[in-house]
């Protein structure tokens, strides 16, 4: 079933149409109510009236995490605060977290979104949706609950964790649907392994993962293990939460909610637009948001669009699985890692600067951080229980700063690669 | 004595002994006594050797974390009941030992070369005891 099949089959030019209106408005909103945008604009020259259609987001400046986090943490909200009516967070790791807020129109906007993404996963009134994301200010939880409830599904928040519960509902409730990240997916068919239960003998049909990078081959397993359709979604919360966009039965790429979220693909480089079909940074631009609208955010991921109708009727472009991110960040645990996090904790241990070695593994379904740590002149003590003690010390004052548990091992000095350019920091052996 | 002994921190793999051995080698430094006190991700090598200076200029430029420590050396003779009469000695005069470890290359006496956490104290307690019942004038001196 398609949701809204007036936009999610509109013809090319209707949405570009449509897109045209809202941007315009989007762009006048910013301009007057947030400075450090509206200066953005005056130094490139740019003033509200000179953007006539989508055809000029390119000439807009970007916005980017950093932006929401010097605003922390109302800046960025173009309405007061008496019309926000739900504050979300991204899982800041040091630091201020990015705050979104929404009002009753953007949450009504939120859940038609999902409505769509559901619809698009094959999910019909009938289902019931075990809603096993996080609840609370990560936006995974609420961001399905809602959607679900506005299709006329029947919901079950159970939130994250506490796999025998999940699973007993599962068998009494009958769920049908289950929405979580796709490495709990994984970790949910090894306990129904354990316990000595086929999975045949529930009633799931569908998987609607999302936060979290994972591969053809991971859906397979999944597809293979809980016999069920696994359908990728994809959303971040500085723009809307899940629901951005989302696979199809046909599983060829997500469909963006693009009346609500223009797409773009960059050159992380010379943040020119790329030609079509081309991998690049996918930028968003959300133009009917009130709350927190945001102008051409880089959300670092990687993919390509796909301009071509789909199989299934819908006109909305299609974008591919990330393959990656333009910028370090590591994904560990759905929680966003950067090696400066990590070279920023060694600084303040030693005076000189640290070398290091990021390391990830997936073991199991669990992701293992592993940090090698240069053993240099100054660090080194002639005594095991001073380099134990040492080893410790990192491994904690890094924990507490990720909030994730990590590894440390000591490493000899010059044995982590140098390179002329930028220093290579991690390495990624995840099977994703 | 007092000597000085050289520590190098070497990962747990293959081959990292063998190039430290090679590289003194090449520098014709002897080695006298070593041991390797090693965990499951690390080892520290402890060597007394024939030139510390130059063996720690070498290891150095080879790219290893390298430090000398001061460590006492004593000598005792090779006979049962000399370790425990000394280690007696300093545990009665108070003396804390990091660690310790020992050769014999002669026939008729040990070395023993212990790191103390204070090399002031454990020198004053063996020289306070030299005349004292352990071992003749001047054993236990290297
Ligand atoms: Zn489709």
């Amino acid at each position: 079933m398609i949701w809204n099949k007036k936009i999610e089959c509109a013809s090319r030019d209707e949405m570009a149409a449509i897109q045209s209106e809202r941007l315009l408005s989007t762009v006048k909103r910013i301009y007057h109510n947030i400075p450090s945008y509206r200066a953005k604009m005056q130094e490139k020259g740019i003033l509200p009236g000179d953007i006539k259609s989508v055809e000029n987001l390119k000439d807009l400046p970007f916005t980017n995490k950093t932006d929401l986090r010097d605003n922390y943490p109302f800046g960025m909200f173009t309405v007061p605060m008496s019309e926000i009516v739900r504050l979300h967070a991204s899982s800041g790791t040091t630091g201020k977290p990015t705050v979104v807020g929404y009002t009753r129109n953007d949450l009504q906007m939120w859940a038609e979104v999902v409505t769509r993404s559901l619809c698009m996963a094959g999910v019909h009134k009938n289902d019931i949706v075990q809603v096993a994301y996080g609840y609370g200010l990560f936006t995974g939880g609420l961001g399905l609950h809602y959607g679900t409830e506005n299709l006329g599904a029947t919901v079950i928040p159970i939130s994250g964790g506490n796999t025998k519960k999940q699973i007993q509902l599962m068998q009494d409730f009958g769920s049908s649907v289950i929405a979580c990240t796709p490495s709990y997916a994984l970790f949910l068919s090894e306990a129904l392994q354990e316990m000595g239960i086929d999975p045949e003998s529930l009633n799931l049909r569908v998987g609607i993962f999302g936060a979290e990078p994972w591969s053809e081959n991971m859906r397979k397993e999944i597809e293979a293990k809980l016999k069920i359709k696994a359908i990728d979604i994809y959303g971040l919360s500085e723009i809307v939460g899940p629901g951005v966009s989302c696979e199809c039965t046909h599983q060829a790429g997500m469909h963006v909610n693009e009346d609500h979220f223009i797409p773009e693909i960059i050159d992380p480089e010379n943040l020119q637009p790329v030609q079509p079909g081309e991998i690049g940074e996918l930028v968003f631009s959300t133009v009917s948001k009130e709350g927190i609208p945001i102008l051409r955010y880089r959300t670092r991921d990687l993919t390509r669009l796909i301009y071509d109708k789909c199989e299934c009727g819908r006109t909305l472009v299609r974008m591919e699985k990330c393959m990656g991110r333009s910028d370090d960040m590591l994904i560990i645990r759905g929680v966003n890692v950067f090696p400066s996090q990590i070279e920023s904790v060694l600084l303040e241990m030693s005076e000189t600067e640290p070398h290091y070695l990021l390391i990830v593994e997936r073991q199991g379904t669990l992701d293992i951080l592993k940090i090698m740590v240069e053993v240099q002149e100054q660090f080194f003590s002639d005594e095991v229980r001073e380099l134990e003690a040492l080893r410790k010390k990192i491994r904690n004052n890094i924990q507490s700063t990720l909030g994730i548990s990590v590894d440390v091992k000591l490493v000899e000095p010059k044995t982590i690669e140098r390179t002329a350019g930028k220093a290579k920091r991690v390495i990624d052996n995840r099977k994703i | 004595m007092i000597t000085k002994q050289v520590s190098v921190f070497l990962e747990n793999k293959s081959g990292r002994l063998n190039e430290v051995t090679q590289i003194l080698s090449d520098a014709e430094i002897n080695i006298s006594a070593f041991t390797i006190a090693d965990t499951s991700d690390f080892g520290i090598l402890r060597l007394i050797v024939s030139d510390p200076e130059k063996a720690c200029e070498v290891l150095k430029q080879n790219q290893f974390s390298v430090k000398t420590t001061e460590v006492v050396l004593a000598k005792t003779p090779n006979q049962p009941g000399s370790l425990s009469k000394l280690l007696k000695v300093l545990s009665e005069g108070g003396s804390f030992i990091e660690y310790m470890y020992a050769f014999s290359m002669e026939q008729d006496s040990a070395t023993i070369v212990i790191r103390p956490a204070s090399i002031k104290k454990c020198m004053e307690i063996l020289q306070s005891n030299k005349d004292n019942f352990l071992f003749q004038e001047g054993e236990f001196l290297l």
